[in-house]
């Protein structure tokens, strides 16, 4: 066994890259309570306090602090990079995405004109040599995704029936296993692609010559690795041996995939529990004490919290802000029933009081019923406080995705290392619809953009007939859909290929091919009108129809009422179930999303009015939401219906935002006696 | 005095075991009435006319929805694994107007199949009939819980702020203590009705004697109601009346305290 791992368990692990068998084998449950946290350092303090005053003077300048026009971005594009560059031994965990914190890389593989146009908003302006080299030179992802399209596919995109494909930007929603580099070093990991290279078929075929020349470059993306943490000084080629290293080691590889992609989402995935052996082991030997393994955490977090990328005002309008969705997966329960909360996961969470609350890194409890009552109180503790922790329902994904999966952007989960997703944005299914009643004419351009199918005729719309005809628009929305996701992804793979993230799964990934859902409670609503009330449409002079007149109450999705959450459950399952009958690029396997957490007030600005009662214009509800105002009985029955939806079809996520006023949540004052026995009142 | 009967309710339908009851509406995350997170049924129909009632729209005895027990029960089970902790409330409109029905929905709460359901009444005790406390021996048989409201202590006061007499509500209070049913006391504090030290106090002395009392709520108010009235165009009587300070509850609440520990000192003396 290696030196590093002295005090280890062996398994599997030692003979080959098993995080998750590394963990099972080595970590520490912990069940109780956060007493044993230490507080902020003076250097920590000192630390943050500095990129605040970068943050302010950020948010000054409208958002972009600075930008580099020249240098086009790699994994050692640039030198090594501090927040002070003056005091470096401050910071006990290094690495910038450039050479100057905030400073915003230029990432053009995805598209030169979106680079751009990301540069001109704010002022800057991308160097000739670049744009003509990107032009005329080497060919983009986003090139080579418009030199395919079909008229059909484009005509969908500008009527916004299939909105915020990643066909200009990085589709993200990759988390390569950081912690690998961390748990074996770099030469490990190269001899092991190495091996997987020369255990590829012989006979050339496309697939093979694409596996071959992929393995390649995660080969040299890995050396690339190594060379930027020498930048800093580091040898990264052996295991970590202790917590700092383990955190600095799995941050380079993060750090050397942020500056590779600018990808939609770019998590970090589920690291916490992995980064406590480490931690429970030097504990154990004295090696650091709680206060100086906080640090290294803090510092660590603070990194994640500077991630930033260049982009378009489109991109952020889409997107509400400046996101990176650099999501941690925090807890959640093994498959042999111990809880996979450790000390560090209370240390992550306790970033946000050491250094106060910041939307970013995304931490996402994976949350179960059976989570230690300590970490449950701990973690609501920290909400309260924060209003920054995001939860999901550990329980039901475990089912399919094991215990070591982690979360990429806001909802999709992923077995780390061993699954990855080709992103395909949404579909608008409210839209669809009224394609459907139309024969394919867009209600709001008035242009042919669907097939021309035979339209709703007469003055009240029939269920059946709807249905039937909605059924038609929606296979052929899938098809189209799926073929220009099919596009999209082969033009990543080939121009914009994930080299550093991909170098960090396994040969044989599962690909999931990800599609997404928007309007879904509005077509419930809309569909539960057209069956339980009167609609009649309002048809503009060509006959189109731009507004519907309801007659009577009709059951509204949101209220535990399965005639009408039965709607949505099926609309979602049919699309699916059009969605699988097309094939899928890399033998992908198809899912969907409803989870338009914040595009939703986009998706319903280019959408018209709606049987349901929703005016043209007006936003959809986000994600799977029940529309604002309609549900009636409260949370819980709001939350039944959206629970109603499959997950088995919706496996990439469903998501339902949830705001409640705190007063609302219960008492903040004291009602019940306790302690004080009222009978000894009168003593 | 408002109607103390309500049309139809209580009626036993001839295919069910159950009585019908007149419903407001039902709110399925409940958790400010009662412990936990709790189904709470909003009935509909009060007597009473509290000036700085939130809940106007449950004041008629007319109106609402006729529901069956089985109805509630459905939707109490579709969902009862988020009320483990918590169980039902029945709130109002005043809930005793209709104790047939309540006494159907908490007994079938209580032989709920997946486990007996925690019942908790949010009352004003004030349809309680004192010379005829066996019309309501089935509900209370199946109550675990009652949040009482005290509006006043001083009778007169009372009256005014709220259009009836205190005098059946202490006595429901009285049932409840024989029946040592725990209780929670409610105060709405109004600014320059029920914010002295004095009038908590002396509500402190009305409910010593109740040792079933388990906790005490106090409730600052609120003008959230306002515009329920503008709606159903019924005049505000408490137009102008400020919200109440809330950092003030502690030291009235205290208030309460002092009075309840002073009166049982006495009682305890008067015995001794």
């Amino acid at each position: 066994m290696q030196e590093a791992w002295e005090g280890f368990k062996e398994g599997i692990w030692t003979g080959e890259v098993d995080v998750r068998d590394f963990i099972q084998k080595n970590y520490t449950p912990y069940e109780g309570d956060e007493s044993f946290l230490a507080g902020p350092t003076e250097r920590t303090k000192e630390l943050w306090g500095e990129v605040l005053d970068l943050l302010l003077k950020e948010r000054e300048q409208g958002g972009v602090l600075d930008m580099d026009t020249k240098t086009v971005t790699g994994i050692v594009s640039h030198p090594a990079g501090y927040i002070d560059n003056a005091h470096r031994e401050k910071e006990t965990i290094v690495g910038l995405q450039t050479d100057k914190p905030l400073k915003r890389a230029l990432h053009v593989n995805g598209g030169i004109r979106i680079a751009c146009q990301a540069a001109s908003q704010h002022g800057y302006k991308v160097d000739e040599s670049v744009v003509e080299r990107y032009t005329f030179e080497r060919k983009t992802h986003n090139a080579g995704v418009f030199d395919v399209y079909t008229p059909e596919m484009r005509a969908c995109r500008s009527a916004h029936i299939i909105t915020g494909l990643p066909d200009g930007y990085g589709r993200g929603r990759i988390i390569g296993d950081y912690r690998r580099v961390a748990l074996y070093g770099v030469d490990y990991l190269i001899k092991d692609k190495e091996a997987q290279k020369a255990s590829t078929p012989t006979v050339m075929t496309a697939d093979n010559i694409r596996d071959r020349e992929e393995l390649q470059e995660q080969i040299r993306a890995l050396g690339e690795l190594k060379m930027m943490a020498e930048t800093y000084g580091f040898d990264i080629s052996n295991p970590a041996t202790n917590t700092q290293e383990a955190i600095q080691w799995m941050y380079f590889a993060y750090l050397a995939a942020v500056k590779e992609q600018n990808g939609a989402a770019m998590s970090i995935g589920r690291t916490s529990t992995f980064i406590d052996i480490y931690a429970e082991r030097d504990l154990a030997n004295g090696t650091f004490t709680e206060e100086q393994i906080q640090e290294f955490v803090d510092h660590f977090i603070m990194k994640l919290r500077m991630v930033k990328f260049a982009r378009t005002p489109e991109y952020q309008a889409l997107f509400t802000g400046d996101p990176q969705w650099v999501t941690e997966s925090i807890g959640g329960m093994g498959v042999d029933g111990r809880t996979l909360v450790t000390k560090m996961s209370y240390r992550y969470l306790h970033t946000l009081e050491n250094m106060g609350t910041s939307p970013e890194p995304n931490m996402t409890i994976l949350w179960s019923t059976r989570l230690p009552e300590n970490f449950k109180k701990f973690c609501a503790k920290t909400s309260v406080a924060s209003s920054s922790i995001q939860y999901e329902n550990d329980d039901l994904m475990r089912v399919y995705h094991g215990d070591d999966y982690g979360i990429a952007c806001c909802v999709s989960s992923m077995r780390i290392g061993k699954e990855m997703q080709f992103f395909g944005a949404r579909a608008n299914l409210a839209k669809c619809l009224l394609y459907a009643l139309n024969g394919g004419v867009d209600e709001v351009s008035k242009k042919q953009v669907g097939p021309k199918y035979r339209a709703v005729e007469g003055d009240t719309l029939d269920y059946d007939d709807v249905v039937a005809k909605y059924n038609d628009m929606m296979k052929w929305l899938a098809g189209v859909y799926v073929n220009s996701l099919n596009i999209i992804h082969y033009m990543h793979d080939k121009y914009c290929y994930e080299r550093i993230q991909m170098a960090l799964h396994d040969k044989h990934v599962h690909r999931w091919f990800a599609t997404g859902i928007a309007g879904l409670s509005v077509v419930a609503d809309s569909l539960s009108a057209i069956k339980y009330a009167k609609v009649h449409p309002v048809r503009d002079e060509n006959g189109i129809i731009v507004d519907f007149e309801t007659e009577g109450e009709f059951p509204k999705y949101g209220n535990d009422d399965d005639r009408v959450d039965q709607i949505a459950h099926d609309v979602v399952h049919q699309f699916m179930e059009y969605i699988r009958m097309n094939d899928t690029y890399r033998n992908s396997v198809p899912t969907t999303s409803v989870l338009t957490i914040t595009s939703n007030v986009v998706y319903g600005k280019k959408t018209g009015s709606t049987p349901d009662g929703r005016k043209a214009g007006q936003p959809f509800a986000p994600g799977a939401n029940p529309m604002h105002k309609r549900d009636s009985h409260g949370a819980i029955a709001s939350l039944s219906s959206v629970s109603k939806l499959p997950f088995r079809d919706a496996q990439d996520g469903i998501s339902n935002t949830f705001s409640i006023i705190p007063s609302a949540l219960g008492k903040e004052d004291q009602v019940f006696f306790g302690d004080i026995d009222l009978d000894q009142l009168g003593e | 005095m408002a109607e103390m009967t309500l049309e139809g309710v209580d009626a036993r339908p001839e295919d069910s075991a159950f009585a019908l009851g007149r419903v407001h509406s039902i709110e399925t995350m409940g958790t400010v009435d009662g412990p936990g997170i709790r189904f709470v049924v909003f009935v509909q129909g009060c007597p009473m006319r509290c000036a700085y009632c939130h809940n106007p729209d449950t004041w008629s005895v007319h109106g609402g929805t006729m529901v069956t027990v089985e109805h509630l029960m459905d939707e109490f089970q579709s969902n009862h694994e988020f009320y483990r902790s918590g169980g039902i409330t029945v709130s109002g409109g005043e809930p005793l107007l209709q104790p047939e029905f309540l006494a159907d929905l908490f007994r079938a709460m209580h032989n709920n199949p997946d486990g007996r359901v925690h019942t908790c009444l949010d009352s004003c005790g004030y349809a309680f009939d004192p010379n005829h406390p066996e019309k309501f021996d089935a509900v209370l048989n199946e109550t675990d819980m009652v949040l009482l409201d005290i509006k006043h202590a001083d009778p007169v006061e009372h009256k005014k702020l709220t259009g009836c007499d205190p005098a059946r509500i202490l006595a429901f209070g009285d049932e409840l203590a024989r029946r040592k049913i725990k209780v929670v006391i409610r105060h709405v504090v109004v600014p320059g009705i029920t914010d002295t030290v004095e009038e908590c106090e002396a509500l402190g002395r009305l409910i010593a004697p109740w040792h079933n009392v388990v906790g005490l709520e106090m409730l600052p108010y609120h003008t959230m109601g306002v515009v329920k009235y503008e709606q159903l165009g019924i005049p505000y009587k408490l137009e102008g009346v400020p919200q109440m300070d809330t950092a003030r509850m502690p030291e009235l609440r205290n208030a309460v305290m002092t009075g309840m520990k002073k009166r049982r000192t006495e009682l305890k003396n008067a015995i001794g």
